[in-house]
């Protein structure tokens, strides 16, 4: 009877296992921790774009009655950064600024008040250098350097050409070229970034909370910046309130908390403002894209040319996998014969951009549907038929070597033509209202950690005590997607007891085993299946106990609702608490480990740079849009979307449909309104205010799909559900608006201004073109 | 020699806060949310904005849902504020608060106090609201995560109960 009530609740999907505490106030997220003893950490940012360090004195500051301790550059000399190749950042700046906001030095206080009348006591003099806030300016021949040993100011430059791209052009019965650039966006995750380090100067042992969403990260860069040992740190997850991508680097305020921590040898609490958020940043960059697509009339495409160019902002950061992600995933969706992609990654005065949910593939795959779509209709071809004509038959290797191993891009295609009556309403739809769609994909993990520790990519440890109840150790972060709720319910499906019964502690590194945490959707695969690998261990220890109290032989034992049996025999049964306590008399109290590994043949080309892409599973998504556009104010608004995608298996589909809906509404934002912009530097966005994110006031309808493709090296078959589907959904918008008023638009978002600039272009062409044939 | 650092003068505060009268010291120029925050250890009470963007910080004033960021503590004084953590009784949460997890209305659950205490306020007053009506009630309420959709579900389904 638990089982059919089990199986019913996993057809429609569970609510999060730490749901009431989020629901009730009783989650306690970083800020929330227990700060009474704390002290207060204050970061003090340059105030110029460029500059060199003249003088920085905080003498005066120090001296300030109930200031406990400062910190400055000279503090560490450590550069830290998520790559190992591209570790060019300090937590505080030394010798050099490079953006308006950089930290400089940090104070803890025992009060606010103290602290930031401290910041006001630090005096700093720099000699300012030439700052730029543009790709182009950044790149002129003349520009000052950012870092000395990258001439041009390019971080990273890719050459990659697979296929005979020549000859693909020549083959093409249309060649387009197209000139699309997009916004730099910020993640905005509704919690800001918070943190809280406490040192023990007896025990040099140091203890950090953070809103990490790779706490093995932020474990390895504190003993590295703080030269400890790192048996002597410990990172602790608390709550977290949404990543997206903000928080797998690690950030400099994490590391400057640290410091703080040691130097007062106490507990210091370190929250930042909303402003500061973004000023730390580590979002998706302003990026132009130049991308030229050869097609037969047939809608086959032959070849593809891609440049992409990406403002990085003023470190390294994340920045060479962003720009590799822009050219590997053009692939691993179609199927195209010859593809050629030049990438440049920038430095500029600007704060650094990183990771944001689809890294690197987003703005690419938003030109590439929206030139898609743009020849599909010179060719007078349905944009669905174009999509169709260049699927990818999965299993597969791309020309970049990805594996490709399941794809139900196809089913989505159906799905989401027949949900939104494509067929009846496209161009049938009243003056001002237009449908548009597109595809995307993304990776399920990628499969070459950063870190290269020769380790499995994935380990969950599984505890079975006197008890009976399961406890899932795991490093994996829960940030609110439920991945916690993933592992609970994979442990409980495979071994056959209820979810009740299973327990997850997550995310403490004196407690569970190291995971390279909540990045490029990876944790329902690898973590996935390293907790299956371990239930499984743990079932066979039972089975051997059941078999004996049973007398069978163990590989003839089930379990299934608490309740183990011998198969075909049904009248011998044993309930599970009594099969434990026969195991744990053999051998006490069980811990038995399981893991994952990407194999090699997964983990990309030999190509320079080839692993970034590369991944186990690909989710797909299609999506359509209907929109209604106001000619007279350029106003775009979301009537509805609709979406499918294909996770492979939705092991939760309630939370598969939640990422699914917030996927899209970011994609939306991305869209429509959302955008960074500097005057000099300094961010004229840098609030919720500014900064434009969806409100539920004009938040659409989403009618979401699952299709579920079956992967055959998933957990159960699945693959990510949390980032594939937003890319689809700004290009899906702006095909939508060409179907509405006729309007290519070339920028995002797609705000009131540029559509009514695009609407003003276009009347001064019928004009012109008026003019000419009167004259 | 140091520089002064004026300390803003107190007054005592009597405010109904869940359902009990209490009183404390609070600075004149005291947030509610910091004094909801760092006195009262209500941390149920979010903050995710620089003051009044992000609604995570709602709670009730009287029963209508505000901004706790931009409101001074002074101001409540002789009135009632209600929390998430004064919904639930005897650690059962409410139908609207059940309806929020069975529905999965909360992912990271950051801005769901703020979510709930504003859905609360609309519900109290409406018993059965049209998504339209959801919509305007909750539109100073940010949520990154779940696209407002099970948002919306979960407060519907909280209102079908309760009719």
């Amino acid at each position: 009877m638990t089982t059919d009530r089990n199986n019913n609740a996993r057809r429609r999907g569970l609510p999060l296992i730490d749901g009431i505490e989020k629901v009730t106030g009783r989650a306690h997220y970083t800020a929330d921790l227990e700060h009474a003893d704390a002290l207060v950490g204050r970061i003090f940012r340059s105030p110029v774009s460029h500059g060199e360090i003249l003088c920085l004195d905080v003498s005066k500051a120090r001296a300030l009655d109930g200031v406990i301790a400062v910190v400055t550059g000279a503090d560490c000399p450590h550069t830290y950064g998520v790559l190992p190749v591209a570790m060019n950042e300090h937590p505080l700046a030394r010798e050099r600024v490079r953006y308006r906001g950089e930290p400089v030095a940090a104070v803890a206080a025992t009060d606010d008040a103290i602290a930031s009348r401290a910041l006001d006591l630090i005096e700093f003099e720099v000699r300012e250098l030439p700052a730029y806030y543009t790709s182009a300016a950044a790149r002129s021949p003349d520009a000052v350097l950012l870092h000395a040993n990258k001439p041009g100011n390019i971080e990273r430059e890719v050459h990659h050409e697979f296929g005979d791209v020549p000859a693909g052009f020549a083959a093409a019965d249309l060649v387009r070229e197209e000139t699309i650039s997009c916004a730099e966006l910020n993640h905005a995750q509704i919690e800001p970034h918070a943190c809280l380090v406490d040192y023990d100067p007896v025990s040099g042992r140091l203890t950090a909370q953070s809103v990490s969403q790779v706490g093995y990260y932020l474990h390895l860069m504190l003993a590295r910046c703080l030269e400890m040992d790192p048996s002597r740190i410990r990172v602790i997850k608390p709550f977290i309130g949404g990543g997206f991508g903000a928080r797998v680097e690690v950030l400099n305020f994490e590391i400057i908390t640290a410091l703080l921590a040691r130097a007062a040898a106490g507990k210091v609490l370190m929250r930042l403002t909303r402003e500061e958020n973004f000023l730390t940043h580590r979002a998706r960059p302003q990026t132009d894209i130049r991308l030229k697509l050869g097609m037969r009339r047939d809608g086959r495409l032959t070849a593809c040319e891609c440049e992409v160019v990406q403002r990085g902002g003023a470190y390294a950061g994340y920045g060479i996998v962003t720009i590799l992600y822009a050219g590997a995933l053009l692939q691993g969706i179609y199927d195209i014969p010859a593809i050629k992609y030049d990438g440049y990654r920038v430095y500029a005065n600007l704060p650094p951009c990183g990771a944001m949910r689809g890294h690197g593939s987003v703005d690419s795959r938003h030109a590439f549907e929206c030139l898609l779509d743009r020849m599909a209709r010179e060719l007078r071809l349905d944009p669905f038929t174009v999509r169709r004509a260049n699927l990818l038959r999965a299993p597969t290797r791309t020309l970049n070597d990805l594996m490709v191993n399941s794809c139900g891009l196809e089913e989505c295609l159906d799905r989401v033509e027949h949900a939104s009556r494509w067929r009846e309403r496209i161009d049938r739809l009243p003056s001002g209202k237009g449908l548009g769609m597109a595809c995307s994909h993304y990776v399920s993990g990628a499969a070459k950690p950063i870190h290269w520790t020769g380790e499995p990519h994935a380990v969950v440890n599984l505890k079975l005590d006197f008890d009976g109840g399961v406890t899932a150790l795991t490093g994996a972060a829960d940030i609110g997607q439920g991945s916690s709720t993933m592992i609970a319910i994979v442990v409980a499906e495979t071994l056959g007891v209820s979810l009740d019964r299973v327990r997850v502690v997550a995310g403490d590194s004196a407690v569970t085993p190291k995971d390279n945490g909540a990045y490029s959707s990876r944790i329902t695969f690898m973590v996935g299946n390293a907790a299956i690998d371990a239930t499984r261990k743990l079932k066979s220890m039972l089975a051997e106990a059941a078999a004996r109290k049973l007398d069978a032989r163990p590989e003839d034992i089930e379990c299934a609702g608490e309740t183990f049996r011998v198969e075909s025999a049904g009248q011998s049964t044993l309930p599970f608490i009594e099969v434990v306590k026969a195991a744990l008399a053999d051998r006490g109290p069980i811990t038995v480990p399981g893991s994952f590994t990407c194999p090699p043949e997964a983990q990309g080309g030999k190509h320079r740079g080839g692993a970034v892409g590369s991944t186990m599973g690909f989710s797909y998504a299609a999506q359509v849009v209907e929109v209604s556009v106001d000619e007279a104010t350029g106003s775009v608004t979301v009537d509805k979307a609709w979406t499918a995608l294909d996770c492979g298996h939705a092991i939760n589909p309630l939370a598969v449909q939640g990422q699914i809906e917030g996927s899209v509404l970011m994609g939306m934002g991305q869209a429509l309104s959302e955008e960074t912009s500097y005057v000099n530097g300094l961010p004229m966005h840098a609030s919720l205010l500014e900064y434009r994110v969806p409100t539920i006031a004009e938040s659409p309808p989403i009618e979401v799909a699952i299709v579920e493709s079956h992967d055959p090296y998933g957990p159960f078959g699945a693959k990510e559900a949390s980032e594939g589907a937003l890319a689809s959904f700004p290009p899906a918008l702006v095909n939508a608006v060409a179907n509405a008023i006729g309007i290519d638009l070339r920028e995002l978002p797609a705000t009131p201004d540029r559509v009514m600039e695009a609407l003003v272009e276009r009347r001064r062409e019928l004009q012109r073109a008026a003019a000419r044939r009167a004259s | 020699m140091q520089p002064e650092i004026s300390q803003p003068r107190k007054r005592l505060l009597r405010v109904k806060l869940n359902g009990r009268w209490r009183e404390d010291a609070v600075a004149e120029n005291q947030l509610l949310s910091d004094y909801l925050r760092e006195i009262a250890r209500l941390t149920g009470v979010k903050i995710g904005c620089d003051g009044g963007e992000c609604g995570a910080c709602t709670v009730l004033i009287d029963g209508a849902a505000l901004p706790s960021c931009i409101t001074l503590a002074v101001r409540c004084e002789g009135r009632s504020v209600e929390t998430i953590e004064g919904l639930a009784s005897q650690g059962r949460p409410t139908r609207l608060q059940r309806a929020f997890h069975e529905k999965l209305g909360t992912q990271c659950g950051f801005c769901t106090p703020g979510m709930i205490m504003a859905a609360e306020a609309l519900l109290r007053r409406n018993a059965e609201p049209s998504d339209a009506e959801i919509r305007t009630a909750l539109s100073g309420n940010l949520c990154r995560c779940t696209g407002y959709v099970k948002i919306i579900e979960s407060v519907k389904a909280a209102a079908d109960i309760a009719s």
